[in-house]
């Protein structure tokens, strides 16, 4: 057999190796990509060819005697074809010789729409992986859970790795979430390494997980253009149920049982839909250019730029980002050094609203205007009381649209995620491969915020010593945030004929420096005069750590059937004392490709069948601080001094002992079925796993008089977590002009508890979390051991006859004869019991059509919009104030004045839902500008509908209380594409 | 490999750092007085001192004061708080929210004030190069830190009973503290005080804000004359030596009653013998005497007459409270016109039955605490109050001479405590005929007197609980128990249960009987 290789330039392609299926020793293709098998036996061969950064390719010819057989082939760039490779820390696999719960989206798979931050592109594209977004504001960040998180007081957070570059996690002053100042444009695929033997390469920080962002790169070939505009419309969905004006003025009548009517009096002649007054349509755009190509066949670049101008629907909410990315990837010495050189730039300026006119909307009394048609407090409508020092009238509440537009909270964010990573693969010994990393990941970020002095929110705030008052606010903020990664580490791939086998080894070392300094200003009042209660302590704040790590992986795959990879990591924190800083993580996997055997070789149906074991343990030391070890003094504010004599002292307060912390591991085991079906017409995997979490960072209770803290984060208790992913995806349709798909997941996670105390035999008595509003210091959940982490601890409502809560009765569980916090119970979970994603395209000819949808079953949420305002006590309260509320208060009719009615279960309510992420629809013009490129346009929908029982605006809140967002719009996308 | 790195934060300083100079203990000593009137490091609130409760309620006079004044007839709330109603109608749990608050504000300043005493040990301060002048007022920071230690296990023992226990001889973490029974935290307290008292300054000549040798004496009147309650065996004699040595030694009481407690009331030193102090501006938080000012004021109050924003609309008293006094004569602010001036109550727009707790409107609400000067001037800030609270008065201390002495207390002299209650009696009615006979100063009429005298300044429930009318039914209260009228309840109640938190960490303690 003799033949040629060609590129997909048609160019001869050098140095591929070609294989006989069966043997184990292959040749070389020469400079001209020509190969030769000489004098072989007649019979049928398969023949392998295989490339690096080229997808591997077999054929199947015949030889017979005495003839030659040409074999001329063409090999596909790798990238072209992503999801044929799966990315993996420090390294990329083949998707068959993967052993690890890795899941791939590509960019044509992603989310579509008006998507700010790169998170959102896989919303209920895995299984495994819940994506919500936090709010409607522009911007927002997400959160995101794999698997449900791993940690009750760490961080849950996954890892996230732009090429290679892992980020800085913190948050970046004046940004809604550091995420957004990288344009999803850019990106090309994310991979999710989900369990712990795909994670524990990043060791220390992977027990939640690893999202594997890779951004577009250029290409070999003639430049590509490609512009994107897209123009959107967003509206609000749904608004918060509440009175009408007519409902409200009926209702105070009614209930108004005071002799002077104290509280009919406060009713206006107005009619007012609140919420109307502060949201609005909101109107963005988003821009996208990029040229990719590569200078002479030998620089590859991509070059884009972007421009976003995102409206909020709430008034004054506004985000605007400038974004550039830079990549090249130039090849020295014959294609032996490769560089890749990513350079990435964002600039956001954003406006945010204040969001407490979500909440003063909701409960604004809705017969009084929105303007007073008077020229103090800003002409808003507020209510007054010449008696009060201020004229305005104590407590009350402040006019919504006042409290938006009088707040400018402006910002303007710098990040840039850059590296430069050199691949070298040794002239004498091309197997090996020596790679350097230098990553960096710096963000600079400034605001002001300013209340101008009439404001009726930020009224005489102050009074100095001669009796002058001052109003309003004008205070600054600035953070940097340096973060620098050097890293190295070593390759060695080798097919081992003899052995009939394939190894790839990795072994490196990693030090990843973090720093942030927040700069502390103090504030001005409006007229510009310093507030002296707002002088800093300290002129700055820095906090830094780093974290040092040896790694290494093996893999090694035999006889293209057995698969085991093996990866071990030795890392070193600066946030634990130096005796506790070692964490070693490792894991271990095996998969066997059962296709392979012989048994299933010719199956008609059973395309691919691959059985993966896997076991890892991966760490998590996020969500503490950097220096907590010291136990340092730190110094109080200006605030809060103390006057001995008559000075006031700046006082010393010594910080919590955390004696032996350490890192947090986490112990995964998986089970798992690949399969595809039909030639992989169908394809899909199913997950069983379990992961146990060991030395917990939860919060501890100290024994009193222990320590300087009566609660710390300590190494406590162990947690499990058990849990089956399903997905399937199908190609119903695949025809050249005819395509249909369909991607449907389901995951399942059940989250206990196991202990939470450190001495054995003991019985915590758990840990309250979940801060309502209402009352003072009132929480709605507990971590306590055999319940799901964050469930609800409630007391149980007495119901009448007629199913109506009974006002202040609740079930005396301890049967002491008195209700107390002894009677509360746990109930419910705000996590899902279950949650789904379902997506589907197709495409007919020019035209593409497609949805994504997402689902979740048993999730619980406590609506403390109703259980706040939905009570007679709220609405006419008895600080002397009117207010609106929650419609509940019609069919629930309680006065609320009790102290465990907040408490109560009865405002517990099944969160489970069905929501239609997108629809969407294009069609390809094709060649119509100057004859050249696709035009394309498209149009899409975004959070079309909303099926659920909850009776809130929306029940798809992470922490599992419900307390008057920013509610996710409804958004209208029509874009437009031309690339050429 | 950065293996021992150890990167140090630019916002913080080491105990080496604080503890080279003797400015660094007196900032340390000034957050151990600081721990009464702050309740975290950012005023008002955003680094609390207190985990597991909402930094406004962890302040420790608004505790105390929820402890010792809410489960009496002195007062009822209004607030949801969960928990906070369980005062009144005596329905507590071990798990109760603000008892717990309670319990760690005071072991949080114990542990701090064992810290503080390890590190001003001689060897520490010789090492530190810190002698002469500085070493002695190092020595006095001593001193005082004992004291307050003493006054935090006094609120333990009176509140919980049977607290842990340790010292500064117990290093941090090194083990679980023991459990310490009433009777020898009693003794212990004693002990101790008894022997700093001569170590301390002496009278009015320590720091404004700073403990000297009258606040030891006047804590160990304080603790003698409930020494029946804690260990079951009384102690008058000391109750009257300790309140007669704090009476000899210069105090008077301040002209007007209703000055006590305004916005300049750091002037009543002839009076106050230590104070908590609170500043409008440097000290702010929630609780307090900001709490005092902002938590009675609702309903037709006029906030600015408190010189306040707004009030929070949540205490009152119960009739019981004003039934102690004459009947008003007026509605003049504030006092209505009584012949007792101390009756400083709110009547306009309120009931004085109370139908439903939860009502604002229903019972009077107390006006004594005003964040106003003498002249009506507003205090600093409008948010929060310059009030300072006084831990002890010297009106207190004539109480308990006379009670002391009329239980029977071998070196009292009747006629001395006559005198002593006679001169409250005068300052109260401005002169006008409040005095009393000496028939008439029975246990019951100091117990009214001690009402009337020291209402909403935390000291209902000790003294009922001395008098024995705490939780029987012997004596009532609008909605004691939980009832409209009032019923008795388990005697378990005289005392607080320890809290669960540290139960299930400490397996040392033991939870009092009936918890």
């Amino acid at each position: 057999i003799s033949g040629k290789i060609l590129d997909d330039k048609q160019a001869g392609l050098a140095a591929a190796t070609v294989r006989l299926n069966g043997a184990t020793a292959g040749v070389r293709a020469g400079e001209d990509g020509s190969f030769k098998f000489p004098n072989l036996a007649p019979g049928r061969y398969t023949v392998l060819f295989e490339h690096v950064g080229y997808i591997p390719l077999q054929k199947e010819v015949t030889v017979t005697a005495g003839a030659a057989t040409t074999l001329n082939v063409t090999m596909a760039v790798l990238s072209t074809s992503l999801s044929e490779i799966v990315v993996i820390g420090y390294g990329s696999e083949r998707k068959k010789d993967v052993t690890g719960a890795i899941a791939s989206i590509t960019s044509k798979d992603f989310q579509q729409g008006q998507i700010t931050t790169p998170e959102q592109l896989i919303a209920g594209k895995v299984a495994g992986v819940s994506v919500i977004s936090n709010s409607g504001a522009p911007g927002a960040g997400s959160t995101i859970r794999i698997r449900g998180g791993a940690s009750i007081n760490g961080s849950n957070d996954p890892l996230i790795v732009l090429d290679g570059v892992p980020l800085n996690p913190s948050s970046i002053a004046g940004a809604a979430n550091p995420l957004d100042l990288i344009n999803p444009n850019d990106i090309e695929r994310v991979d999710v390494l989900k369990d712990a033997s795909a994670a524990a390469i990043y060791g220390n920080r992977a027990s939640n997980g690893v999202i594997l962002i890779t951004t577009k790169k250029g290409q070999r070939g003639k430049p590509k253009v490609n512009f994107s505009t897209q123009l959107s419309v967003s509206q609000l969905s749904k608004e918060a149920g509440v009175l009408s004006p007519g409902e409200f003025r009926d209702y105070v009548k009614s209930h108004d049982t005071t002799a002077a009517g104290n509280f009919r009096n406060l009713l206006g002649a107005s009619n007012t839909d609140w919420q109307k007054a502060i949201y609005r349509t909101a109107v963005s755009t988003d821009n996208n250019l990029s040229v990719s190509g590569a200078v002479g066949n030998k620089l590859p670049y991509r070059v884009s730029v972007g421009y976003t101008n995102q409206d909020g629907i709430l008034k004054t909410s506004n985000l605007t980002r400038y974004s550039g990315d830079i990549s090249l990837a130039p090849v020295f010495f014959d294609d032996h050094l490769k560089v890749a050189v990513n350079l990435k730039g964002a600039q956001v300026k954003q406006r945010f609203a204040n969001e407490k006119a979500i909440g003063a909307a909701v409960s604004f009394n809705p017969t009084q205007p929105v303007y007073s048609g008077k020229n103090n407090y800003g002409s808003y409508f507020e209510y007054t009381d010449p008696s009060s020092v201020t004229g305005l009238k104590s407590n009350a509440p402040r006019n919504p649209l006042g409290l938006l537009e009088e707040n400018r909270d402006v910002s303007d964010v710098y990040r840039t995620v850059s590296s430069v990573a050199f691949d070298y693969k040794l002239h004498f010994l091309p197997d090996l491969h020596i790679n350097v990393n230098l990553g960096y990941d710096g963000a600079k970020g400034s605001g002001t915020q300013t209340i101008p002095a009439y404001a009726a929110s930020n009224l005489n705030t102050y009074t100095d010593s001669n009796g002058v008052s001052y109003s309003g606010l004008s205070r600054k903020y600035r953070q940097v945030s340096n973060n620098r990664l050097m890293e190295g580490f070593l390759n060695y791939s080798k097919n081992i004929a003899a052995l009939n086998s394939h190894v790839d080894v990795v072994g490196g070392y990693a030090n990843q420096k973090f720093s942030n300094t927040t700069y502390n200003y103090a504030s001005n009042f409006a007229d510009g005069t310093l507030n002296p209660n707002s002088l800093p302590t300290y002129p700055s704040s820095i906090n830094e750590y780093i974290l040092t790590s040896l790694y290494g992986r093996v893999n090694w795959v035999y006889n293209d059937k057995y698969i085991l990879t093996g990866t071990v990591r030795n890392d070193y924190s600066t946030k634990f004392a130096p005796a506790d800083r070692s964490g070693v993580f490792s894991s271990g996997a095996f998969a066997w490709r059962i296709n392979e055997e012989k048994f299933l070789q010719n199956n008609k149906v059973i395309s691919n069948l691959k059985l993966r074991l896997e076991y890892g343990v991966t760490g998590n030391q996020e969500g503490i601080g950097s220096y907590d070890y010291l136990s340092d003094y730190s110094m109080g504010t200006a605030t809060a001094r103390y006057q001995l004599g008559q000075s006031y002292y700046y006082v010393y307060r010594p910080g919590a002992y955390y004696p032996g912390r350490t890192w947090e591991t986490t112990t995964t085991q998986n089970i798992a079925i690949d399969y595809g079906l039909w030639g992989d017409r169908i394809t899909g995997s199913v997950d069983y796993y379990t992961r146990k979490t060991k030395n917990l960072l939860a919060t501890a209770t100290q024994s009193a008089l222990t320590n300087f803290s009566n609660q710390i984060t300590a190494n406590i208790g162990n947690m499990k977590d058990e849990g089956v992913e399903f997905n399937i995806n199908a190609k119903a349709i695949d025809k050249q002009s005819i395509g249909w798909t369909m991607g449907f997941n389901i995951t399942y996670n059940h989250n206990t508890i196991t202990n939470l105390t450190a001495l054995p035999g003991q019985t915590s008595s758990g840990l309250l979390i979940g801060n309502i509003t209402g009352g003072t210091g009132n929480t709605v959940q507990i971590n306590q051991v055999g319940a799901s982490k964050y469930s609800f601890y409630l007391y149980q409502q007495v119901y009448d006859a007629k199913g109506k809560p009974i006002d202040g009765l609740f079930v005396d569980g301890k049967k002491d004869g008195v209700i107390n916090q002894n009677d509360l119970h746990v109930n419910k979970s705000p996590d899902p019991k279950a949650y789904l994603g379902f997506s589907t395209d197709f495409r007919y000819k020019r035209w593409g059509a497609g949805l994504v949808a997402r689902a979740s079953f048993g999730n619980y949420v406590y609506n403390n919009v109703a259980s706040y305002t939905g009570i007679q006590s709220y609405m006419l309260n008895p600080i002397g104030t009117l207010n609106n509320g929650s419609r509940t208060v019609l069919s629930g009719n309680l006065i609320g004045s009790n102290d465990k009615s907040l408490l109560s279960d009865y405002w517990l309510e099944n969160g489970s839902f069905l929501r239609m992420d997108n629809v969407h629809l294009s069609y390809n013009l094709g060649k119509v500008i100057a004859g050249k490129g696709d035009l394309r346009i498209s149009a899409n929908v975004q959070n079309v509908f909303l099926v659920t029982k909850y009776q809130g605006v929306d029940p798809e809140v992470s922490s599992g209380i419900d307390n008057n967002f920013y509610p996710r719009p409804r958004t209208y996308v029509l874009g437009v594409s031309w690339s050429l | 490999c950065n293996k021992n790195t150890i990167l140090e934060p630019n916002d913080q300083v080491t105990a080496g750092a604080v503890y080279s100079t003797a400015a660094g203990y007196k900032s340390v000593l000034a957050k151990l007085y600081g721990a009464f009137a702050l309740t975290g490091n950012n005023g008002p609130a955003g680094s609390g001192d207190i985990a597991g409760i909402d930094e406004g309620t962890s302040d420790f006079f608004r505790l105390f004061w929820c402890a010792q004044e809410l489960p009496t007839d002195e007062a009822v709330v209004s607030w949801a708080d969960a928990g906070l109603p369980d005062f009144h109608s005596m329905s507590w749990s071990a798990s109760n929210t603000f008892l717990a608050g309670l319990y760690y504000r005071s072991t949080y300043q114990i542990t701090l004030c064992n810290e503080f005493i390890r590190q001003c040990s001689d060897a520490s301060l010789s090492s530190r190069g810190i002698t002469g002048d500085s070493a002695t007022m190092v020595r006095y920071y001593k001193q005082e830190a004992r004291l307050l230690r003493a006054y935090q296990y006094w609120v333990l023992m009176d509140v919980f009973g049977n607290p842990p226990f340790s010292t500064e001889a117990d290093a941090l973490g090194s083990a679980t503290p023991k459990q310490i029974d009433r009777a020898s935290l009693y003794k212990y307290i004693m002990s101790e005080l008894k022997d700093m008292e001569g170590s301390l300054a002496a009278p009015h000549k320590n720091e404004y804000g700073r403990a000297d040798q009258a606040a030891a004496w006047a804590l160990i009147a304080r603790v003698a004359l409930n020494a029946k309650v804690y260990t079951g065996t009384a102690n008058w004699d000391d109750a009257v030596t300790y309140s007669k040595k704090v009476i000899d030694a210069g105090y008077s009481l301040v002209k007007d009653y209703t000055h006590l407690m305004l916005a300049d009331n750091y002037n009543n030193t002839s009076e106050f013998i230590l104070t908590i102090n609170y500043d409008g501006n440097a000290t702010q938080n929630y609780g307090g005497s900001t709490f005092m000012t902002h938590a009675p004021v609702g309903g037709s109050e006029k906030a600015a007459a408190f010189g306040i924003d707004g009030g929070w609309a949540g205490i009152r008293a119960t009739g019981n409270l004003i039934d102690l006094f004459p009947a008003p004569t007026s509605t003049a602010f504030p006092n209505n016109g009584n012949p007792d001036t101390r009756a400083e109550y709110w009547m306009d727009g309120q009931t004085k039955a109370i139908a439903d707790v939860s009502v604002y409107t229903n019972g009077y609400s107390m006006t004594k605490y005003r964040n106003v000067d003498v002249n009506g001037a507003m205090g600093k800030n409008i948010n929060f109050a310059d009030i300072d609270i006084p831990v002890f008065r010297l009106a207190e201390q004539y109480l308990i001479y006379a009670e002391a002495t009329l239980r029977g207390g071998a070196n009292g002299d009747a006629s001395q405590a006559l005198t002593y209650i006679n001169k409250l009696r005068s300052r109260a009615y401005a002169g006008n005929g409040g005095t009393i006979a000496a028939s008439d100063m029975t246990l019951n009429f100091l117990l009214d007197e001690r009402g009337r005298e020291l209402y909403w300044e935390g000291f209902r429930r000790t003294d009922l609980v001395r008098y024995d009318k705490f939780t029987d039914a012997s004596y009532l209260w609008p909605w004691k128990g939980g009832s409209k009228n009032g019923v008795g309840v388990s005697a378990y109640r005289n005392l607080f249960p320890l809290p669960t938190a540290d139960l299930s960490v400490n397996p040392n303690l033991k939870q009092n009987t009936g918890y």
